[in-house]
């Protein structure tokens, strides 16, 4: 094969040999936030609000810290008065999201805990806490929220981004907005212009493992935590502020993480376990119900967006008009600000307006959800590129290309794109079989698109040479769908050692320099250059020691093949267990650090192309045939890309199909469990074909993009135009359930 | 409190403990017996993670109480490689990918083992209704379903 861009001869970059951490987890032996046991520890239980939006008037404690086997009952008291200290608004909704205070602002919000000697005690002690409530007037949705005279979360919040700024507080935190072009000229140039207004409901990551922390406190003050994180740094920071301490009396630990997708970039349990601990003077382990982690952690927003867009016979969009209300939860941080830059940034569209409200309401605080706000917004605005497509007889793939972004680009959100793999992504599918496969009777086959900036940030790596020549490879990025081996086949690329001799591990904060969290699909890009920058740092050192070895100038010397060479073939090479062995006599140790801000993202994007089968009698949707055309940049390991390419595919699907947020009108969650909030199931799927595209980023060393994220924004919209493809029925309130169907097509025959 | 005395076989060894009557047989096995590979998903039965055999049958762990199982033979995920040597389902899962997070890895090696263990050539569909009663959030399942029918070939040319 020739060495090309594409292909250029790696011999560990994009293969598929088995995982570093593999063994432990087919065997049971990993260690998850909940399998750890302390000698003498206890279990604490949360205690949490069974009401939407009520005032704290009491909590009495006496009953329940008289109980047999309680050890510490703790409420918000124990905690600083953020407000009072003058701390950052942020860092006060987070502590009082971990405690509340005077007000409850969402069924399951937390206002007490309780550690004991057993399980059965610390859930009777819970039960024991009194806490009495005035109930206050709830608002559950966008609509309630933005209503006039709608009851107030937080008496103070007035809309940022508006100018002049409001003089009266409401439920809207802030708002977003972005322009170009003349918005009246572009609709005044489109041949046909569709309009449509889309509402979908609050979802939750679904990680399988519930959120669970143990917190070792010592008596000086300084405390240990072990927790299932997406980021440990990010949980020290966090936690530090919710106790009122310096971060440095923290040591995290990072435990194997059963998921996250998002929902684990948050504490939760973490500075509760500390302050349990240090009240009982003994290890306590936190762990949540699958029903508190409904009830209180996550989900992603509920939204409405409208969309109008216009096209030209030929294809080109000529305008677009988008207005979108995000739920935030409790405390204002909704996702629409990425929403807003996202939701039209696959195309080149000269005239828009975007605009998006952050709104808080009485549910949970949404968390961070794989491409946080970007799937709700494709949802809208691929369905409705979709019916122009039809209205002006275009190939769905073919309006797409039409406008889609290229290098050069200047984005909707503002900077011009570098090299892009859109294009190539839509080719993808044009050229698979499955484009053109038959479809059966009541049959439908939809395409969707999508586009994810990907995170860069702050990543610390080391690097450590064995005294044998083998290589511990350390990070500081939780380990979620396989990056220690991305970590390990990159090290083994660079270093030109076998991929076995290398062992990447994820260390504690105390042990390897700071790393931002594990999300916006960033650990291969970001962690992985730091690791290539410790093993060129390396191998830098090592051709240092054979220059001195050999008595010739480092110039002399090359690194070929895992071994020194000296550039005439005067000397016979030097291997990396040669030098390694020599290390004492050639100075010391061989180690590196490396720590950087990344030097630059690059842009996932992603088309999918969805078969379904709708039963007109039932309403029931089966997805039968599914593509997913991704631009990987480069796939280091091209078993996990497509890992995440198929999970971020069935999770969107089971949004566009199944799951949702069912509140009662007390503002209670109805279906707090996986069996009435139902996740996709082996049995509802098809296998997930996949065709990984390969546009290198030129801003990493192998091209890396990030791939964790974009494949979850096109399924809602590609699921909703094959069921339009099938029967002719526009969907546009997810999920997209048998009721739904059918109550459209009812619409449809009347 | 009066615990009860409960004697069973936990992955071939005679394995003894004390349990309340109320506690879960995955609380038991992860507390008391110290063996942490079946996991807590739901504690309601609805996600697998907590699967193990009891007397050659499918459970959910979280649905069992543990003096229930008094006298029963238990195998866990910690008990399905001989000596070592991993099971070939084990062998397949890390071959073919089949687990990102791990989380619920335990519980589709006991379901598939129990699937092929009563039927050696099951079709996809067959494993994907064995499987149905397991989640998994990361994988989206293809990679699993293909490692289990990699396993079952492989386990029929032995
Ligand atoms: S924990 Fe037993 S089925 Fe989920
Ligand atoms: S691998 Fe994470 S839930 Fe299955």
């Amino acid at each position: 094969m020739a060495i090309t861009e594409e292909n250029p001869g790696y011999k560990w970059v994009g293969t598929r040999p088995i995982r570093p951490d593999g063994l432990e987890k087919v065997t049971g032996k990993a260690q998850f936030g909940a399998d750890l046991m302390l000698p003498g520890m206890l279990f604490g239980k949360v205690v949490r609000s069974p009401h939407a939006h009520a005032r704290i008037i009491s909590i009495d404690t006496t009953a329940a810290e008289a109980m047999v086997g309680v050890k510490a009952v703790i409420t918000g008291g124990d905690f600083p008065d953020l407000a009072a200290n003058g701390a950052h608004p942020s860092e006060i909704d987070v502590a009082n999201n971990t405690i509340a205070r005077e007000k409850v602002l969402y069924e399951g919000h937390v206002v007490a805990a309780v550690a004991a000697t057993t399980r059965e005690q610390a859930e009777a002690a819970a039960e024991a806490v009194e806490v009495t409530y005035e109930i206050l007037s709830h608002v559950l949705t966008v609509d309630e929220a933005m209503a006039d005279g709608a009851p107030l979360l937080h008496e103070g919040m007035i809309t940022k981004g508006v100018d002049p700024a409001p003089e009266e507080a409401s439920n809207v935190a802030s708002k977003i907005l972005h322009e170009r072009g003349d918005l009246d000229q572009g609709f005044g140039e489109a041949d046909v212009v569709v309009e449509r207004e889309f509402t979908t409901k609050p979802v939750h990551q679904g990680y399988i493992e519930p959120h669970a922390a143990v917190a070792d406190a010592n008596s000086d003050g300084r405390a240990h935590i072990w927790c299932s994180s997406q980021g440990h740094f990010q949980m020290r920071a966090y936690s530090a502020s919710v106790l009122g301490i310096s971060p440095g009396m923290l040591k995290v630990t990072a435990a194997e993480i059963g998921g996250g997708f998002g929902g684990k970039t948050v504490i939760y349990l973490e500075p509760l376990a500390v302050r349990l601990s240090q009240r009982a003077g003994r290890p306590v382990k936190l762990v949540m119900d699958r029903d508190e982690v409904f009830r209180a952690t996550g989900p992603t927003s509920g939204t409405r967006i409208k969309v109008k867009m216009g096209v030209a016979k030929d294809g080109k969009i000529t305008a677009a008009e988008v207005w979108m209300a995000y739920e935030a939860g409790a405390y204002a941080g909704s996702p629409v600000g990425a929403a807003g830059m996202t939701a039209i940034a696959c195309y080149d569209i000269p005239n828009f307006v975007v605009e998006g409200y952050d709104v808080v309401c009485n549910k949970p605080r949404v968390a961070a959800y794989r491409a946080p706000g970007a799937p709700m917004a494709a949802f809208a605005v691929e369905s409705v590129l979709d019916e122009l497509a039809r209205d002006i007889g275009m190939d769905p793939i073919d309006i797409r290309l039409a406008n889609a972004a290229v290098e050069g680009t200047q984005a909707s959100y503002g900077p011009k794109f570098p090299r892009i793999g859109f294009v190539e992504t839509l080719e993808a599918i044009k050229d698979h079989p499955n484009y053109t496969a038959d479809l059966g009777p009541n049959q439908g086959r939809g395409i969707a698109a999508g586009f994810w900036f990907n995170a860069g940030m702050m990543s610390s790596a080391t690097v450590h040479i064995n005294e044998n020549g083998t290589a511990t490879v350390v990070t500081g990025s939780p380990d979620i769908g396989g990056s220690r081996q991305s970590m390990a086949l990159m090290a083994a690329e660079e270093l030109g050692i076998p991929y076995e001799s290398i062992k990447a591990v994820v260390a504690d904060t105390e042990t390897v320099g700071f790393n931002d969290v594990t999300g916006g699909s960033r650990v291969t890009l970001a962690t992985g250059a730091a690791v290539v920058d410790a093993c060129r740092l390396i191998i830098e050192d090592l051709r240092a020691r054979a220059a001195k070895t050999w008595d010739v100038e480092l110039d002399q010397v090359e690194w070929v093949d895992g071994q020194a060479q000296h550039a005439e073939g005067a000397q016979p090479p030097l291997s990396l267990k040669d030098l390694a062995a020599k290390s004492g006599r050639t100075g010391g140790p061989i180690s590196a650090n490396a720590s950087l801000n990344s030097r630059g993202v690059g842009a996932g994007f992603s088309t999918q192309l969805c078969d379904v089968e709708v039963d007109p009698e039932t309403g029931v949707t089966r997805v039968v045939r599914y593509l997913t055309a991704q631009d990987a940049g480069r796939a280091i390991s091209p078993d996990y890309v497509e890992g995440q390419m198929q999970g971020g595919v069935v999770q969107g699907i089971g949004w566009a199909l199944n799951e949702e947020y069912i509140h009662d009108s007390d503002g209670v969650m109805e279906n707090p469990s996986f069996l009435d909030y139902r996740i996709p199931v082996a049995s509802d799927l098809p296998m997930i074909d996949c065709a990984i595209v390969e546009v290198p980023n030129p801003a990493h060393p192998y091209g890396v993009r990030g791939v964790g994220e974009v494949g979850i924004v096109p399924p809602m919209a590609a699921v909703g135009n094959a069921i339009n493809d099938a029967l002719d029925v526009r969907m546009t309130d997810l999920p997209m359930s048998p009721v739904k169907v059918l109550e459209a097509l009812n619409e449809q025959r009347d | 409190m009066a615990r009860t005395h409960i004697t069973t076989v936990v992955n071939g060894d005679e394995t003894e403990f004390l349990t309340e009557d109320s506690t879960s047989l995955l609380n038991a096995l992860r507390d008391e017996v110290g063996l942490t590979g079946a996991k807590e998903g739901c504690g309601t039965g609805d996600c697998g993670a907590c699967s193990v055999m009891v007397d050659d049958k499918v459970t959910c762990a979280c649905l069992v109480f543990a003096p229930e199982v008094d006298g029963s033979t238990i195998l866990t995920v910690e008990g399905l490689a001989d000596s070592g040597e991993l099971h070939p389902l084990q062998q397949c899962f890390l071959e073919g990918a089949a687990l990102q997070c791990g989380i619920c890895t335990p519980g589709f090696l006991i379901s598939a083992k129990a699937l092929l263990d009563k039927n050696p050539d099951p079709t996809e569909t067959e494993i994907r209704y064995a499987l149905a009663g397991n989640l998994c959030r990361c994988t989206g399942y293809d990679k699993i379903i293909r490692a289990v029918q990699e396993a079952a070939r492989e386990m029929r040319d032995q």
